[in-house]
């Protein structure tokens, strides 16, 4: 299970990697997303794989070894919804850039071929 | 003990108050601007005077150590987030809140009416400096960092124009990827210690097995270029010489404070994980930010001769200190950190300074009121925001051209002030530092700063005979008293920071002297007891 957990991650890392290399907003923001799934899973998995496993318990007395890792489920859930507000200003000031540049190129001007 | 005395509270008190303002003046017309102001003007004042307090509760025997600890929803230490105040925190505190209330009354009468939403943008940064500031938690500090970086992505795009969009474009994407970059380092040290307490995370260092210590490295060195992404080191500030030259000016002001953050977090991080407490790990990676401090200097330097703009010319100043930051954090003995506090503090209050300047003698030149004419057709703004030609001071030439001969001379480092005192303690301390026979690092460290210094004047000497001698000005422009104020104050503190050096330093061995102790920090955040639940209100139940 790791090793497919640690494969899926670095592919989708390689992919947004790869896209934000690329010089159009559109491919930019989707390898932004990418990456930042990629990182979210990565946090996961850094609390350690576990199956079927709850994370909190209402009793005391109890071995922690038999329980998940509540923390990183809390971090990934505060770095998604920073993730998602923070793409989400960048669409917005895609958007902004597309109307008054009239090109979707990062540079907010065609190449010269 | 049933509640906190008041002192305590104050440590959370920079952090809730722009969060509620920020808050409070969203809803607020924007047409009401003096409202606005008055209420922002009203917060930034009292965080000031949050901050002094702060200062001197620090450096008085108020806390033990010099450390005051918040425990944020009373959980204990490592369990909960805890916000910890100590000499540096304070003085960065203080620093920023000055700088803060310098920029806001300078936006008083034109910036805050370009765009929307000014006013709590700019709170709402402050409560992520201040937050980054305080914060004792390496998660905590990725939440601040996110709030000062969405309040700075509206702030750089205010006065929504062409240039300002193509710069914000490339801000915003490579910090993204910085923060990014800052979660897997987060999580990769959470993988190897199992916490994200600082001051916890400095007890268990030296405690960990040889696989962990892996991780730990490769976590701290991927938290570091996210952090060394916003403070300018080579090869990652690419992106800041175009974000300084782009931005509106106050925005710029507060740019110059967010590049110091992310030194601010390189060196709070390392002082307390990879210090004295850290065993064979103590001092991990202090060599490579000397070397990276050494390069970004000679970046900066050749960026500096290579501008025209003054934009470009400031962004690459602010690459020169972060540069010289650097070499002073690697190199970090007490006495060579305390110069290097000494010139942050002088370049901080320099380069804003400057960056508001810039703004002013922009107007001698043919105005660019084309700039403006975009936000008013993107917003639909329909009255225009006063024309910055109203009641002038006296002497405004005058005053601009000794505005900027200060600003330069501290940047530069020439002497009398501030700079040349903080570049020359710099020299001794590095010289009494190193070993007998000098290193040749130490000569070429000191020769790049020398060279750094030399490039910033020659640079900035033809900038001002371009812009006073050489522009043809014949009637001097209109300065307003609001726009004059706040730079004649900040100048004027760079002069007060010259004359009171003796009494600056002192302060500042104090701090690094206690920064050194990183067992102090672990005791005293650990250490710290919740609130104990009322007696009588367990009776009740």
């Amino acid at each position: 299970m790791e090793l497919i957990l640690a494969i899926a991650i670095g592919v989708v890392f390689g992919a947004g990697i790869w896209l934000i290399l690329r010089p159009r907003t559109f491919q930019l923001i989707t390898g932004l997303l990418l990456m930042s799934y990629a990182v979210n899973l990565f946090i996961f998995a850094m609390g350690r794989l576990w199956v079927g496993k709850p994370p909190i318990t209402p009793t005391p007395d109890i071995d922690p070894s038999q329980f998940a890792d509540p923390l990183p489920q809390g971090l990934v859930l505060t770095a998604i919804v920073i993730g998602f507000a923070t793409t989400a200003l960048y669409l917005v000031m895609m958007i902004g850039a597309r109307g008054l540049t009239g090109s979707d190129h990062v540079d907010g001007r065609e190449p010269r071929s | 003990m049933n509640a906190l005395p008041w002192m305590q509270h104050l440590i959370v008190a920079p952090v809730l108050l722009p969060l509620i303002v920020g808050a409070l003046l969203i809803p607020i017309n924007q047409k009401r601007y003096p409202l606005k102001f008055a209420l922002g003007l009203g917060s930034t004042l009292l965080l000031w005077v949050v901050a002094v307090a702060l200062l001197l509760l620090a450096d008085g025997e108020h806390w033990p150590d010099g450390i005051g600890v918040y425990l944020a929803a009373n959980w204990a230490a490592p369990f909960g987030i805890a916000l910890m105040v100590d000499r540096l925190t304070a003085l960065m505190l203080v620093l920023t809140a000055t700088i803060a209330l310098a920029v806001l009354v300078f936006s008083a009468r034109r910036w805050d009416r370009v765009g929307v939403s000014f006013h709590a943008l700019f709170q709402f940064l402050l409560m992520g400096l201040n937050g980054a500031f305080l914060t004792n938690d390496l998660f905590n500090l990725f939440v601040f960092f996110e709030v000062m970086l969405a309040a700075s992505y509206g702030l750089v795009l205010h006065g929504y124009n062409l240039r300002r969009i193509q710069a914000g474009m490339q801000y915003i994407a490579v910090n993204l990827v910085a923060s990014l970059l800052f979660l897997i380092g987060v999580s990769l040290i959470y993988a190897a210690t199992g916490t994200l307490n600082l001051a916890d995370l400095g007890g268990r260092v030296a405690t960990l097995g040889a696989q962990d210590v892996w991780l730990l490295q490769i976590g701290a060195t991927v938290l570091a270029l996210a952090f060394l992404t916003k403070g300018a080191m080579w090869p990652l500030g690419f992106w800041l010489p175009t974000a300084y030259a782009s931005a509106s000016a106050p925005v710029g002001a507060m740019l110059v404070l967010m590049t110091k953050v992310g030194l601010y977090a390189v060196l709070r991080v390392w002082l307390t994980v990879f210090g004295d407490q850290a065993g064979a790990l103590s001092g991990f990676g202090l060599a490579a930010l000397t070397l990276g401090g050494m390069a970004t200097l000679l970046f900066g330097a050749i960026g500096m001769l290579a501008s025209q703009d003054g934009g470009r010319m400031a962004g690459y100043g602010a690459i020169l200190s972060s540069g010289t930051l650097l070499v002073a954090i690697g190199h970090s003995g007490s006495p060579v950190l305390a110069s290097g506090l000494y010139y942050l503090l002088g370049s901080t209050l320099a380069m804003a300074a400057f960056m508001l300047l810039l703004e002013l003698t922009e107007r001698l030149l043919p105005p660019g009121a084309a700039m403006l004419a975009i936000t008013m057709e993107a917003f639909a703004i329909e009255d225009k925001p006063e024309d910055p030609v109203g009641v002038g001071i006296p002497g405004a030439l005058a005053f601009l051209g000794l505005s900027f001969v200060a600003c330069a001379l501290v940047i530069t480092g020439l002497p009398p002030l501030a700079g040349f005192v903080a570049k020359f303690s710099l020299f001794h301390a590095l010289l009494a530092a190193a070993p007998a026979p000098l290193p040749a690092t130490t000569w070429l460290l000191i020769a790049l700063i020398l060279v750094g210094g030399l490039a910033a004047i020659i640079a900035l000497m033809r900038l001002g005979v371009r812009t006073f001698w050489a522009s043809g000005v014949v009637t001097p422009p209109r300065l307003l008293f609001s726009e004059a104020a706040p730079i004649g104050a900040l100048v004027m503190l760079c002069v007060l920071l010259t004359v009171q050096a003796g009494t600056v330093f002192d302060y500042l061995g104090r701090t690094t002297e206690g920064l050194m102790r990183s067992g102090d920090y672990s005791r005293q955040v650990l250490g710290e007891p919740p609130v104990q639940r009322l007696p009588d209100l367990e009776a009740v139940r």
